[in-house]
């Protein structure tokens, strides 16, 4: 009887079991629904399509080469937002992550009225380099680097903030220059933080849609990545569609298994 | 997957949901059928609530005018319109997505859904044919549909699944010219969209899109001889929460008054 | 009369007005000569300001003293370039490294300064070498001849065994030695260092104290160290400069601070009998350089039996009227009272010896015992109170 009790007392009170167990289920059920509806027997030759093999590596190849623009851009944009006393540098936070928040297919759209060829910046682009973004694969690294970056430079920016601050110091007073600092010392220290926004930006680069296809338009092979090829699939080809999906489903899961056994318990700051 | 352009059909979805639900609470009998003695808009006032209709892309400024008269002839009815590409309303529609009426820009999407049985004894309305439409200032110099097959010309077009993209297939295949297009877009007001924007240099667009923007974009004419039309058909759905109100509006659609509007945006008749 | 450290300042450094002298005339030459470090400037953040006005001769070790909060690392941090003056000028060897009024600011990668940082700071993703090697390494110098010239320092500081040893895996007097190592490496023309033996554990302080000493005195150029341990500061300072509430309120020899303290601060701090003399490891006894000897404990540890310092706290020691029974304290000596002072509830009694000592003893005791300067008194001290550093 007093083991009983005991035990009651430590089972999840309803209130909190209920909705935690709807809670799992509403996140884990759409992932069930995609296997339990998955062409099984047709996998093998819908995954061996040009189509899908086309969108897999472009997606793979953008989403790479846009993680590696926005570590370019990001990392130093994180250290400026990190280490900068100006006034300003608030109010650029607060603007250099508006992409975070903002509906991808407005980027897009703000991306097409800017480096479009018609767009603020892009027609220089066009008329003195012959640049056209749109419509083209370095189109959809832009898109996606556009809604990646932040998620970079948030992470990196929070390490940097933690960064021991005496290492630097020290780093000066033994005659490095700041940049010296930051490459010899606070890079190598934050290393996991970096991977962990690598990883995430590479993540939402990966499952980008909304701006890439408003920016960077549609066409197999150049600009037609994994998400666009899963939703235009969907209108003519649901078993294709569902195909498709699983094969970014496989990617994300895998990477979201690297990023908490590798780097999430020691970044931390993410 | 968390895709804006879904997310935004989930939002319509829901609201077309609710709305429909609450219209079905407060019809005092919403299983009457009133269909069998309407025979036109402002004849049978016994209509009300919500009617949702699903409707091609191409039938966005009609379909909004004639959804507004239809209020008006009305008093105490809503239309709930949500415009796409036909093929992914179908595919929407199979999936239960709560529609009253479905107006297609093709025959074939339209089957889809006969033969599925969620819809009955479709009417065809009107039907469409294509234009080439470049920007105000003609960049790329485009006086003829061959123009489209020279090099550098960047062109857009309606992805293969959707009618627009068919029809544009079809149209280039009779002319005999190989366009390579920089972009296949979902649906054909992306299309015109990339087009007034500038960002193309052509795009293959319904005549009646060409007339709806006639201020920002130039129609080409197009060859004799070449060009292919395409069917709209109209059907109250099977599953429909107002069956007395699709009714009202495919009769709406159909009437002198419905047809004319159809005609003024340049659609042929049926 | 005195067997006390402060004898080293006397032989070493020569009078700190004419090396002042020195550096004016230097002043229109960019050529460096070793003339020193002189500090003239204040710093302002907030409510806090500190005043400093300090004039450093080269070879001289000077330990800036004083409470927690007191300004002795911010003075640290103005002179390695790490906080600008408000005000003022900072001058070594006659360039200026920060002049407010000039409009002159060499950042802190640009000044020829050393610091081993309380802390240490050892980078952690670096092994000892890579350590050692980073000036160098920062200043341009090719890896290999960075990586040469560390191992040299390395094997300078005794610390060749430990060069592929990531920080985390050194004890805290090995993490101190890397961190002297790698100031040093970068041949600094002045040497910071804050509250060096602080991380140490009383124990191993001993042995790294002596060793600090042993390579501060073959550093050529100013040495700058924060202290709050008056015992770091008698063994290893030549002068003392006492700073309480950003200002500097004593300066002098480790001797005359300690003797005359201005400050009940100081005078509490510098409550310490310190002596210098050779040590006979089979009893435990230390011959005093001024005369006298002292039982000492602690001595096991000491490697040097030629050059021993020994401490003794002034409450430590008792004064007697007669020569007291020799049964309980081992040392016992005699002695003549030179000076008194109060000093909160007790009153410091300067006794001369040999060996001379100040001792504390309760007013109570100054009127039982007569006491006034000229007065014989006898006195006493436990060995286990007399400690050999």
């Amino acid at each position: 009887m007093a083991r009983a009790t005991a035990r009651d007392r430590r089972r999840l009170p309803a209130a909190l079991a209920v909705p935690a167990v709807a809670g799992a289920a509403f996140l884990v059920l759409p992932l069930i629904g995609l296997l339990a509806r998955a062409p099984w027997t047709d996998l093998g030759s819908l995954l061996r399509s040009p189509v899908v093999a086309d969108a897999l590596r472009l997606s793979l190849f953008c989403a790479t080469l846009a993680t590696g623009l926005s570590a370019l851009l990001g990392i130093p944009l994180a250290w400026v937002l990190a280490r900068s006393t100006s006034r300003f540098v608030a109010l650029l936070r607060a603007l250099v992550t508006v992409p975070l928040v903002l509906p991808p297919v407005v980027g897009g759209v703000a991306l097409l009225l800017t480096l479009g060829r018609t767009g603020v910046v892009g027609q220089y682009l066009d008329r003195w380099f012959g640049i056209s973004l749109p419509f083209t694969t370095a189109g959809v690294v832009v898109a996606e680097a556009f809604v990646a970056m932040p998620f970079l430079v948030v992470t990196v920016e929070g390490a940097f903030r933690s960064a021991d601050r005496g290492l630097e110091e020290a780093a000066a007073t033994l005659g490095a220059s700041r940049l010296f600092a930051l490459r010899h010392v606070t890079l190598p220290l934050i290393v996991p933080s970096l991977l962990a926004g690598a990883v995430l930006s590479w993540a939402r680069a990966l499952g980008e849609f909304g701006a890439t296809i408003t920016f960077a338009g549609n066409f197999p092979g150049r600009t037609q990545t994994m998400p666009i090829a899963v939703y235009l699939a969907m209108e003519s080809d649901p078993g294709a569609a569902i195909a498709l999906a699983l094969v970014l489903l496989v990617v994300s899961v895998a990477v979201l298994a690297a990023l908490r056994d590798r780097w999430l318990p020691r970044g931390g700051a993410v | 997957m968390n895709r804006p352009l879904s997310v935004r059909r989930a939002g319509l979805a829901i609201v077309a949901l609710v709305l429909s639900g609450m219209a079905a609470a407060c019809s005092s009998s919403p299983g009457t059928p009133a269909s069998g003695s309407s025979s036109g808009p402002g004849s049978t006032p016994a209509v009300t609530g919500t009617v949702t209709v699903f409707a091609a892309s191409s039938l966005k400024e009609t379909f909004t005018s004639i959804a507004k008269r239809f209020e008006a002839a009305h008093p105490g009815t809503t239309v709930v319109l949500s415009f796409a590409a036909s093929s992914a309303l179908a595919t929407q529609i199979t999936s239960g997505a709560p529609a009253d009426v479905f107006a297609s820009a093709s025959a074939k999407d339209m089957a889809t859904l006969t033969s599925a049985g969620a819809a009955t004894a479709p009417t065809t309305f009107a039907t469409n044919s294509l234009t080439v439409v470049v920007p105000s200032a003609n960049p790329a110099q485009i006086a003829s549909l061959a123009d489209l097959a020279r090099a550098g010309v960047k062109v857009a077009q309606c992805q293969p699944a959707v009618p627009c993209g068919v029809l544009a297939a079809k149209v280039l295949a009779t002319a005999g010219l190989t366009v390579t297009p920089a972009t296949l877009e979902p649906d054909v007001k992306s299309v015109l969209t990339k087009v007034r924007l500038g960002e193309v240099d052509a795009g293959l667009v319904y005549v009646t899109d060409a007339v709806a923007a006639a201020g920002s974009v130039t129609a080409v004419p197009m060859p004799a001889g070449v060009n292919a039309t395409t069917a709209y058909p109209i059907a109250a759905l099977s599953h429909a929460a107002n069956p007395a109100g699709a009714r009202a509006f495919v009769d709406a659609v159909v009437s002198a008054e419905g047809l004319a509007v159809l005609k003024a945006a340049g659609f042929g008749a049926p | 009369m005195s067997a006390e450290l402060p004898s080293r300042a006397q032989s070493r450094g020569s009078d700190v007005r004419s090396r002042a002298q020195g550096l004016h005339a230097a002043n229109g030459t960019p050529e460096r000569r070793p003339t020193g470090l002189v500090i003239d400037g204040q710093v302002e953040r907030g409510a806090f300001r500190l005043d400093l006005s300090l004039d450093l001769a080269p070879g001289r070790v000077t330990g800036l003293l004083g409470p927690n909060g007191a300004g002795k690392t911010t003075a640290l941090r103005t002179i390695c370039g790490l906080t600008p003056l408000s005000s003022g000028s900072i001058r070594l060897d006659g360039i200026p490294l920060d002049d407010v009024n000039a409009e002159i600011f060499v950042p802190p990668e640009r000044r020829p300064v050393g610091v081993v940082f309380q802390d240490y700071r050892l980078f952690p993703h670096l092994d000892v070498r890579g350590n050692v090697a980073f000036g160098a390494r920062a200043r341009g110098v090719g890896r290999e001849s960075a990586r040469a010239a560390a191992d040299a320092w390395l094997e300078r500081l005794d610390l060749s065994g430990l060069a592929t040893r990531r920080p985390a895996e050194l004890s805290g007097g090995q993490a101190q030695r890397v961190a002297l190592a790698r100031a040093l490496a970068t041949e600094p023309a002045a040497l910071l260092l804050d509250e060096p033996l602080a991380a140490l554990d009383a124990r191993t302080r001993l042995g790294i104290r002596a060793e600090l000493r042993a390579h501060l005195r073959t550093f050529a150029g100013p040495v700058v160290m924060v202290t709050h341990d008056a015992v770091e500061a008698l063994v290893l300072a030549d002068d003392l400069v006492v700073i309480e509430g950003g200002r500097v309120t004593q300066r002098g020899s480790p001797n005359e601070v300690a003797r005359r303290p201005r400050t009940d601060y100081v005078a509490r701090l510098m409550g310490v009998n310190l002596y210098r003399g050779s040590l006979d490891r089979s009893t435990h006894t230390v011959e005093l350089l001024g005369g006298g000897r002292l039982v000492v404990t602690g001595a096991d540890q000491l490697r040097d039996v030629a050059d021993v310092l020994v401490t003794l706290a002034p409450t430590a020691v008792t004064l007697h009227a007669e020569r007291p029974d020799r049964s309980s304290p081992r040392n016992v000596w005699a002695g003549v009272v030179r000076a008194m002072e109060p000093l909160g509830e007790r009153v410091r009694v300067e006794v001369a010896g040999p060996p001379d000592a100040l001792v504390d003893v309760t007013p109570a005791a100054v009127a039982d015992l007569a006491l006034r300067p000229g007065s014989q008194v006898w006195l006493s001290a436990k060995a286990t109170e007399t400690y050999a550093a």
